[in-house]
């Protein structure tokens, strides 16, 4: 395997060269197998310093939360982004979601730049990509019934105003969020359901707008692991059903395997492997990834594994180590590891990892 | 206080005739209930376990079976308005129950601690983590401050502080470096048993599994008995030897971990242990066990786990299944296994 060919490098030129309007976003078409083109995307954060050490310091101290990557989703995908708290997995889904700005490289939603969005534009493009949040306490108005908090969404955006229409849909999604019969939930309150019922009704709001993407932050990293399943499995229902393509945030790499269709490993800001997840998992090739693999803990005791178990913790984004940003930590480091960073090099299918070991 | 007044003597008569019992610590059919003005709610309702010098046991179950309240109650940190109702806990030839206030406050920590789950919660906020940690060897052993924060520095090197941290604030240190000195906290008196809330829930897998390993070496190192609380059956099948599957106030199933694992036998036992992916075998997704833990105020009779169970009968429905030893040491409170 020689073959060390890079991701494909963004092109030159953006088909658009002023911004894009809400009609634009309501025509697009997925053209190239791509509903998102994520390239080169850096979200950097100003660190806050006292007044004099800014007075005295020459350069500007940021926070490389996400630090250039690059990745696509094809639509009807889970994608699952993996990683350590800090890794810059939250980031990146809320870059796409332009809750955050990216601060250099670009993202494509359906072929148009996010970038240029007029507020229309991101208006419309709100109602196609949805967020569920991990802790379902405290992610919905413990004051409005269930009605209320599946239909705002359709008010706020003005999909309908008509009391009728909003019903039938808010039934809808209830249902398909498994909350059935769902007309017995609408008007109850959210103390009177348990979390695993309350993380549906996150769902129920987010797919009331029949959207193209929802971007899923831990979403059962605070349910009981009896119910967690169930969760998972409506993922999968709506990705197979209603072609949601969802992005998986997760630090549980094990939950990733279970329904995710390619998984991307994040470190300090890159992703240094992504894949088909089977093809991951089974075949790891980065030593971040070989790692974070082998301390899942194993629900048998006969099963022996050996565990690589890393030293320190992950570093300060202000203060990202030369070269490969993982060589402190790395069990298998060269000395050039400190010198150079590595490139993804291609290991077949849609396997890519950053590690000059296998360049 | 009353309790007080009466401590010394209470204390002395506990203290001179030792009761024979398994293992370092025993729990005998322990029932404790929380009263709320509806009723008796049985949050621990006849539950018998023990650990030996230098084991480590796992109690497992979802969330409000009764684990944590089990470990309180073996404490006597209940809450308020809970109570032991009936039942012992023989520790170390001592009936805790019977023990006063005053008795109990010479075993919380010198002889029994514990680490909790919210390291960042458990921690003072504006006080130094060294003098934290120093606290209960000033107050247990009598001995000065310096002497205390010399022991600290000894005890931060163990579980891989570097001892300059000493005089830092919990805010300044990482979730693991705090987890940490809550286990440097916990063996700050050498105690003969380490009960561990949840240790690694809130933290990041390298960091559980870093925690872990040095649970592990310090278990192994200083001769400890080990009591680890987990709603993760994976964590507990990795680390204990014994294992303790709880529902709703009871225990379902006990026994060796390999045996619960290899051969496990009550229903929850085996839709929990399937609700668990295991990335070494298949890629399939288990289904959730349906419904709800019941409401312990009033339990329905018969077995506690029947509405939720995939093989119920109606016998099910009518008698609790007593405690049945399956093959040697291997408990199981089903009655389709006896």
């Amino acid at each position: 395997m020689e073959e060390t060919q890079t991701r494909e490098r963004p092109a030159q030129a953006t088909p658009f060269a002023g911004t894009v309007r809400a009609d634009d976003v309501r025509k697009a078409q997925v053209t190239d197998g791509k509903l998102f083109d994520v390239r080169d995307m850096e979200v950097y954060f100003p660190l806050r310093e006292s007044f004099f050490k800014a007075m005295i310091s020459t350069e500007k101290k940021w926070v490389r939360a996400v630090d250039k990557i690059s990745f696509a989703i094809a639509p009807g995908e889970i994608l699952a982004l993996v990683g350590e708290s800090g890794c810059g997995k939250t980031t990146t889904g809320r870059a796409l979601l332009r809750l955050e700005e990216a601060t250099g490289g670009e993202i494509f939603y359906k072929g148009l730049p996010l970038r240029r969005f007029s507020g229309g534009a991101l208006r419309e493009y709100r109602k196609k990509a949805q967020i569920i949040f991990q802790d379902p306490y405290n992610s919905i108005n413990p004051k409005q019934t269930i009605f209320d908090i599946v239909a705002e969404p359709l008010s706020v955006s003005g999909v309908t105003h008509s009391e009728r229409e909003k019903e039938e849909r808010v039934v809808k999604a209830l249902e398909d969020a498994g909350l059935r019969p769902a007309p017995d939930y609408l008007y109850r309150y959210p103390h009177e359901l348990s979390g695993g019922q309350r993380q549906r009704v996150c769902i129920a709001g987010a797919i009331v707008l029949d959207p193209d993407v929802i971007i899923a932050d831990e979403p059962v990293a605070s349910l009981d692991v009896s119910i967690r399943n169930d969760i998972l499995k409506l993922m999968v229902d709506h990705k197979e059903k209603l072609g949601v393509t969802y992005i998986f945030i997760t630090h549980d790499l094990s939950l990733a395997w279970v329904i995710s269709d390619r998984i991307a490993v994040m470190y300090l800001g890159r992703i240094v492997e992504i894949g088909d997840t089977e093809e991951v998992v089974a075949n790891p090739q980065h030593p971040y990834t070989k790692a974070l693999i082998s301390v899942i803990p194993v629900p048998d005791p006969r099963m022996k594994h050996e565990h690589t178990i890393l030293t320190g913790e992950t570093p300060n984004p202000v203060a990202i180590p030369s070269g490969c940003r993982f060589h402190p930590r790395c069990p298998e480091r060269m000395p050039e590891c400190a010198e150079r960073e590595p490139a993804d090099v291609h290991l077949g299918g849609t396997h890519y990892a950053a590690c000059l070991r296998l360049g | 206080m009353s309790a007080v007044d009466t401590a010394p003597q209470a204390a002395q008569a506990a203290a001179t005739q030792r009761i024979e019992h398994e293992g370092l610590l025993e729990v005998r059919d322990l029932r404790a209930y929380f009263k709320l003005r509806e009723g008796d709610v049985k949050a621990i309702d006849g539950v018998s376990w023990s650990v030996a010098e230098g084991e480590s046991l796992g109690l497992a179950g979802e969330s409000g079976c009764g684990k944590t309240t089990a470990v309180l109650a073996v404490l006597k940190l209940l809450p308020e308005n809970g109570r032991i109702v009936s039942g012992e806990v023989l520790f170390d030839g001592k009936n805790l129950v019977k023990r006063t206030e005053y008795g109990m406050s010479k075993i919380r920590w010198k002889e029994i601690s514990i680490i909790f789950q919210g390291a960042m919660n458990a921690l003072n906020p504006v006080q130094q983590v060294g003098r934290q940690v120093a606290e209960p060897i000033m107050l247990h052993e009598g001995v000065s401050e310096d002497k205390a924060m010399k022991r600290v520095r000894d005890l931060f090197e163990l579980v891989g502080i570097n001892p300059s941290r000493v005089s830092e604030f919990p805010h300044e240190m990482s979730g693991g470096m705090r987890q940490r000195s809550m286990i440097a906290m916990a063996l700050a008196c050498n105690p003969k048993l380490v009960i561990g809330d949840e240790p690694t829930t809130a933290l990041d897998v390298m960091v559980q599994a870093q925690i872990l390993e040095l649970i592990e070496r310090l278990r192994r190192e200083l001769d400890l008995a080990f009591i680890l609380i987990s709603h993760d059956l994976s964590v507990m099948a990795e680390t204990c030897d014994k294992g303790v599957i709880m529902y709703a106030g009871k225990v379902v199933e006990q026994g060796a971990t390999e045996f619960i694992f290899a051969n496990p036998l009550h229903p929850y036992t085996k839709q929990l242990i399937r609700a668990f992916p295991n990335i070494h075998e298949s890629r399939e997704m288990a289904r959730s066990i349906a419904g709800n833990p019941p409401n312990l105020l009033n339990p329905p009779p018969g077995c506690r786990f029947v509405p939720r169970c995939d093989e119920a009968e109606p016998a099910c429905f009518e008698r609790d299944p007593d405690m049945v030893e399956i093959e040697p040491g291997h408990f199981v409170r089903c009655l389709k296994v006896s």
